[in-house]
């Protein structure tokens, strides 16, 4: 398979690595080595050990950090940024016709059953109008590149996206090591995130909040994945980090404990699941929410970031949709592709991707990580088979897509670079401004000619630049 | 018909608690066949917290009882005309689109003799004679029995033992009519006698289905009836879980017991 290659064109080296090369061809071995050994000290010192989204595995595992940047320059960028904003405003804008009057589905353009008989649809958030109407305020797109301007969205995450810290941490890490490389490059910043985060979050508080917003950050706790991150970006936007047990509802409010007394919470950044928000709502055994917080949330006391329901609009369904929702919504056409997705409960997509298995990617409806996944090219004809019997069993359960050709990188192995497939996820912050900072998380395949990018299945992580004019 | 309505819901703990908070779906709907005068809730010791409508069309209240205390009282007192509208909730206000409600919750989870009983039903003349006709097949299948079912009972469940108590024929029923593509839901609210003419002194449930041309019909599978000027209708939901009158979660590791109780009686003219 034929793919392009982010850093040579032929021989050729394409202009944004063009300093990178030089970069990298006088680095001695005994240098490269030595600087991979700090990383991963200063990996484990700020103790960045934590799972993307999803992927499950060993919590405590470092993710393996890749030293050679990966880079955008700025005209790829922009074109990009505005097919991201683009997708994020549809997101919402799907959001919040469906809890509403549903008009995409009155046209004719979704079929009302995946929309309102799907899980993540939350029918107690029906017909209530979150703040400035955004339901999803942090969207993580997962995007590959085919070609110089071709990307593809191989999913919109709109609930509760993670891995920006790796984003902030691959950066810091990269200027602490190579400052020099930061002088020699105009490479855009990404350490305002916070703040623009901070600001998404605080422009979306609810009308009866009338000083200026307090807010949190709401984790199930130390046990998660991801609690890094929630801790680190408490630290970074300067908010409390809290649990369920620290909050509570009193009256119309909610509030949260501290040493000084009550103290009222305007809107919450929530990385736990609608599921264990709120026992009084969702699941009654839930210890990790807070009783009677979506009564509050309806009456418009406190906001929810993202909303709790906003998950009908990642689903791997009405992914493709997006497309539809940009031209319905938006009157524009679609900047970003979507991957041609055949659904396995239709019947001719059933025939035809049984027809083609070993030439497609397989993926579970609901699966994530990379696990439970037929990747047809890169399995053997036993492998194909036992995959083919476990779709026969439980066909609505799959999608199918073709297999891309994800675009490379170089990236540092034994003996110098090679180039290695890898994806990206930029993080679009929707408030009262759609705002997205230059770069993402870059994930790399780490073994050669492996398509699966995720952390479990021996993927790593780059620095994402993007240059400036 | 005029009816008057108490109900009183005493929780006692065993310990002292704190911070209790409850959600209460606890007001009448609005719709062509009820028409509400005098309505007061009063939770003893507690704050009133948001109130609004939600996508249903119910009323939400929520309360806070800060604490501590080791008795909880929430008290309803209220006054409602009521009409005869066979049934049809006509004129009642919500958003949710209908075919969330073909959504089956743990309690409703089909199995095979549900399965059977609900292919069972052929000829019928359109959706309502369906639904009339699964309804009767509820009301034979499963007889009244208190006592036997709890509140985790599922619909499985009560149609194997063959008896149950309202929520039972509810649960039921709703199985039963979603398995044929018909929306269906668990309604709360409360029931001024049975048709033999005996007090009824407990909150009631049904269910409503949604049927073509007429939208949703009331039925009681545990009467063999569908809702009249008997009925007061509170809110839904997807089943008795998701369509309670009272949710609460109070702070405190002691025992808790519950005295319910509830009179609806006719007011004189």
């Amino acid at each position: 398979m034929t793919c392009y290659n982010e850093m040579f064109e032929g021989d050729r080296v394409r202009e944004p690595y063009a300093r990178l090369r030089e970069w990298v061809e006088t680095m001695p071995d005994d240098f490269r080595q030595m600087k991979q050994a700090e990383a991963e000290a200063l990996f484990r010192r700020i103790g960045i050990t934590f799972a993307v989204y999803g992927e499950g595995g060993d919590p405590d595992r470092l993710i393996p950090f890749d030293m050679m940047p990966r880079v955008f320059e700025q005209a790829e960028w922009r074109r990009l940024e505005r097919g991201i904003k683009q997708r994020a405003r549809a997101l919402n804008a799907f959001l919040r016709d469906v809890y509403g009057r549903g008009e995409i589905i009155r046209a004719g353009r979704i079929p009302a059953r995946l929309v309102y008989q799907n899980a993540a649809y939350e029918k107690a958030v029906v017909g209530f109008v979150p703040p400035r109407g955004v339901y999803s305020h942090i969207i993580g797109i997962d995007l590959v590149r085919t070609a110089k301007n071709e990307f593809y969205v191989l999913e919109d995450n709109c609930r509760t996206p993670s891995g920006v810290s790796y984003m902030l941490e691959n950066r810091e890490i990269m200027m602490r090591m190579f400052p020099q490389l930061f002088r020699g490059n105009r490479i855009e910043p990404v350490d305002q995130y916070p703040e623009l985060l901070r600001r998404t979050l605080e422009s979306v508080a609810p009308a009866k909040c009338s000083e200026r917003p307090t807010c949190v950050i709401l984790t199930p706790g130390h046990y998660n994945s991801a609690y890094y991150e929630h801790s680190f970006l408490a630290n970074l936007m300067g908010v409390e980090l809290v649990e369920g047990q620290d909050l509570f509802v009193d009256g119309e409010f909610c509030y949260m404990r501290t040493t000084t007394g009550p103290r009222r919470v305007d809107v919450i950044y929530r990385r736990i699941d609608d599921l264990f928000l709120d026992p009084l709502c969702f699941r009654p055994d839930s210890m990790l929410g807070v009783p009677g917080l979506m009564d509050v949330y309806r009456s418009g006391g406190v906001s929810i970031c993202s909303a709790p329901g906003a998950g009908v609009a990642d689903d791997k369904a009405i992914y493709t949709f997006v497309p539809d929702m940009v031209r319905f919504y938006l009157g524009e056409e679609p900047i970003l592709n979507n991957v041609q997705t055949w659904t396995l409960w239709k019947d001719d997509d059933y025939r035809y991707v049984m027809e083609h298995l070993p030439e497609l990617v397989v993926k579970e409806v609901h699966g994530s990580g990379g696990y439970g996944m037929l990747v047809g090219p890169k399995s053997t004809k036993e492998e194909v088979e036992a995959f083919r019997a476990k779709i026969m069993a439980n066909p609505s359960n799959y999608i199918a897509q073709p297999t891309l050709a994800l675009s490379t990188c170089p990236t540092f192995v034994e003996d110098g670079i090679a180039p290695r497939h890898v994806d990206l996820r930029p993080f679009c912050l929707c408030g009262d401004r759609i705002e997205l900072v230059p770069g993402g998380l870059t994930r790399v395949a780490l073994r050669e000619g492996s398509l699966v990018v995720n952390s479990s299945q021996g993927g790593g992580v780059k620095d994402t630049w993007v240059l400036s004019e | 018909m005029k009816l008057q309505i108490s109900h009183e819901t005493m929780y006692r703990y065993g310990r002292p608690i704190r911070n209790l908070v409850q959600s209460l779906r606890l007001t009448p709907s609005v719709f062509e066949g009820q028409k509400t005068h005098a309505w007061q809730i009063d939770v003893s010791g507690g704050i009133r917290g948001p109130g609004f409508r939600d996508g249903a069309g119910d009323w939400i209240e929520g309360w806070t009882v800060r604490g501590p205390v080791d008795q909880v009282t929430v008290r309803i007192y209220g006054r409602i005309d009521t009409r005869d509208m066979a049934g049809v909730l006509r004129g009642h206000r919500e958003m949710i689109h209908p075919l969330t409600y073909l959504r089956d919750t743990s309690s409703t989870q089909p199995d095979d003799a549900l399965r059977d009983l609900a292919g069972s039903v052929t000829g019928h003349a359109d959706e309502l004679d369906l639904a009339h006709r699964l309804s009767a097949l509820i009301s034979d299948r499963i007889a009244y029995r208190p006592g036997v079912t709890g509140t985790g009972t599922t619909a499985a469940e009560a149609l194997a033992q063959g008896e149950g108590v309202c929520q039972d024929h509810t649960h039921a029923l709703i199985a039963a009519a979603r398995l044929r593509q018909l929306p269906a839901r668990y309604v709360s609210g409360y029931l001024h006698s049975t048709v033999d003419g005996q007090a009824h002194d407990a909150a009631h449930a049904w269910a409503e289905i949604r049927v073509e041309g007429l939208g949703w019909v009331g039925f009681d599978a545990a009467n063999r009836c569908c809702p009249d000027d008997r009925y007061v209708r509170l809110g839904s939901g997807l089943d008795a879980a998701d369509a309670a009158p009272i949710r609460g979660v109070a702070m405190g590791s002691g025992s808790e017991e519950l005295d319910v109780s509830v009179r609806v009686e006719e007011m004189a003219q």
